[in-house]
């Protein structure tokens, strides 16, 4: 009897293992494999995408590929620009939000409910509704394709106004207090007291921000027009609305575009995540 | 001590003078534009005309349905699998949950214009999504050339980017339901299944309200994937709010009619979310 409990509940137990990992193990499938055919297809010549059966392993494309695709969008031009445009970005954005984050959360003064309560619900207005106004005031002042037209919109981002608010309120103001009893200045205090322990939710902030502009497409495909100020999404986007589609050059270009935001969130999960989902940093 | 009153508005000033420019002008501009026509080059003052226009525009009506065909369908999808997903990974018998965790999430960090190309590539008639559907004896569809099987495409799409996004919002969240819940559910003899129903979900209620108003304003201004996956169609089976606008402003450079859309999904935006709230949340 006792043997014949135990097997059975082995046999229950083994059977919940399954119905675990199965359904994940799919899911896993489904995640990850695409990454993978989109590094096949760098390597391979444009027809092995439409193959039957499938083309799954490497091919000897890839130099042949990105000549084709620096051919075409001038690949180096347009990744210049992306990085460009994305850190000075983040640098400002960064700056501007967290000094914004800083006074809404550790200071009491009129109008700080009602500046706080405008910015969070400017999150729910559709990026969209500022399109047109925006394109009409660059092209007023002839900034159309400029890195500045690309830059400046959405320095103000309130959502990394909220990520850094949820931290400062997180830091004891008694150690400001000590400092303004010593006589420290209040940029001093901030400077030097308060940042330094922000390291981590500036580093989650930061990444937010850098692939929120790394993956912008819409404002960038208005604010230019001329190629040599293309946007690397931008780019990516122009290759398929010729009519004859290169996809081996294709290819290339997304996995550009892919792989060192993947290996850069495989190096940095913990600050990715919880920039991404807007939590605290702990 | 009166030398402090000042401080907070320095530190705040870069942020509200370019939140004013490019954020707050904007906002009002384009509600003013709404209101005008383009007369020999300058904008007049037109009333309530592209309003009126929207409401004999069957492209207009096109796109809102399109929209909500994918909202109603997709983001529940998405929802609903993140959950189920979110319990299986904080289930105790599992080991490796780190990995499967990163690994779900990897969709939500590429870019939309580059996952979005990858779709369009993986569901072509030939492609390797119907050829790897024959092994298993389903006949090719015809993802991105009939009405149906666009709008399906963009669902797939979307649920693929972004549903381990939402899992990992469940997961943080679950670490605070109190095990003492499911130990009483247990002892009352409910099983995992309903333990989930009658435990995880409403316990994580203001978190799902959360994820589902975030998914719908996101969906309501969909643009990239219908721009560089189905392009908008076939004929306007996928032409959603986002790329409407796009077209009249940017194609047809219609300044006036653009921002009227703009404002209708402006208003879609505040009632959904205020419904939302009223159905979902109770404080």
């Amino acid at each position: 009897m006792a043997t014949t409990t135990v097997t059975h509940k082995n046999k229950s137990y083994f059977g919940t293992k399954v119905g675990l990992y199965l359904p994940l193990i799919i899911t896993l499938i489904i995640s990850i494999f695409p990454f993978y055919w989109m590094i096949v297809g760098a390597t391979n010549h444009s027809s092995k995408m439409f193959t039957n059966p499938p083309t799954l392993s490497f091919g000897n494309q890839l130099a042949t590929n990105l000549s084709n695709l620096n051919d075409s969008v001038g690949i180096w031009r347009v990744l210049f620009n992306s990085l460009l445009v994305s850190l000075v970005y983040v640098a400002l954005s960064l700056t501007i939000c967290t000094l914004a984050a800083y006074a809404l959360s550790k200071f009491e003064f009129k109008g700080k409910r009602v500046i706080f309560t405008v910015l969070m619900l400017s999150m729910m207005i559709p990026y969209q509704a500022t399109l047109i106004p925006l394109f009409r005031l660059m092209a007023d002042f002839h900034l159309l394709n400029t890195y500045f037209a690309l830059i400046a919109p959405q320095l103000v981002f309130p959502f990394a106004i909220f990520l850094m608010r949820q931290n400062f309120i997180a830091f004891p103001t008694a150690l400001m207090e000590a400092a303004r009893i010593d006589g420290a200045g209040e940029l001093k205090i901030f400077l030097t007291i308060v940042i330094p322990s922000m390291k981590p939710a500036l580093a989650a902030t930061a990444i937010y921000l850098f692939m929120m502009q790394w993956n912008n497409f819409m404002w960038p495909l208005v604010a230019t027009t001329s190629s040599n100020m293309y946007t690397f999404p931008v780019a990516l986007s122009s290759l398929i609305g010729v009519s004859i589609i290169d996809y081996g050059q294709v290819m290339t270009g997304i996995t550009i575009a892919t792989i060192p935001i993947i290996i850069f969130f495989l190096l940095l999960q913990k600050q990715f995540i919880s920039g991404m989902l807007g939590s605290a940093v702990k | 001590m009166t030398r402090n009153r000042s401080i907070p508005y320095w530190f705040l000033m870069p942020a509200l003078i370019l939140f004013i420019i490019f954020t707050i002008y904007p906002i009002l501009s384009s509600l003013i534009l709404s209101f005008e026509k383009l007369d020999q080059g300058t904008y007049v003052f037109a009333g309530f005309a592209n309003y009126v226009r929207l409401f004999h525009d069957t492209v207009f009506y096109k796109a809102l349905e399109n929209t909500f065909i994918i909202l109603v369908i997709q983001v529940p999808i998405m929802l609903i699998l993140a959950l189920i997903l979110a319990s299986a990974l904080n289930s105790k018998l599992l080991k490796l949950r780190g990995f499967f965790r990163v690994s779900f999430f990897m969709p939500a960090v590429t870019s939309l214009v580059a996952y979005s190309i990858l779709f369009s590539i993986l569901l072509q008639d030939n492609g390797l999504i119907n050829h790897l559907l024959g092994y298993v004896g389903i006949k090719p569809v015809h993802w991105l050339t009939t009405a149906i099987g666009a709008k399906v495409s963009i669902i797939l799409a979307m649920t693929w980017r972004w549903t381990g996004y939402n899992m990992v919002i469940y997961l943080a969240a679950m670490q605070n339901i109190p095990e003492e819940l499911y130990e009483a559910a247990s002892l009352d003899g409910a099983g995992k299944f309903r333990q989930f129903i009658n435990v995880t979900v409403p316990q994580l209620k203001p978190v799902i309200l959360f994820t589902a108003i975030i998914s719908t304003i996101s969906t309501l201004q969909l643009f990239d994937e219908p721009y560089n996956l189905t392009k908008g169609g076939p004929g306007d089976a996928t032409m959603t709010l986002g790329l409407y606008i796009y077209q009249n402003g940017f194609k047809y450079f219609d300044f006036g009619y653009a921002s009227a859309i703009a404002y209708i999904v402006v208003i879609i935006v505040a009632i959904l979310s205020y419904v939302q709230f009223k159905v979902t949340g109770d404080e």
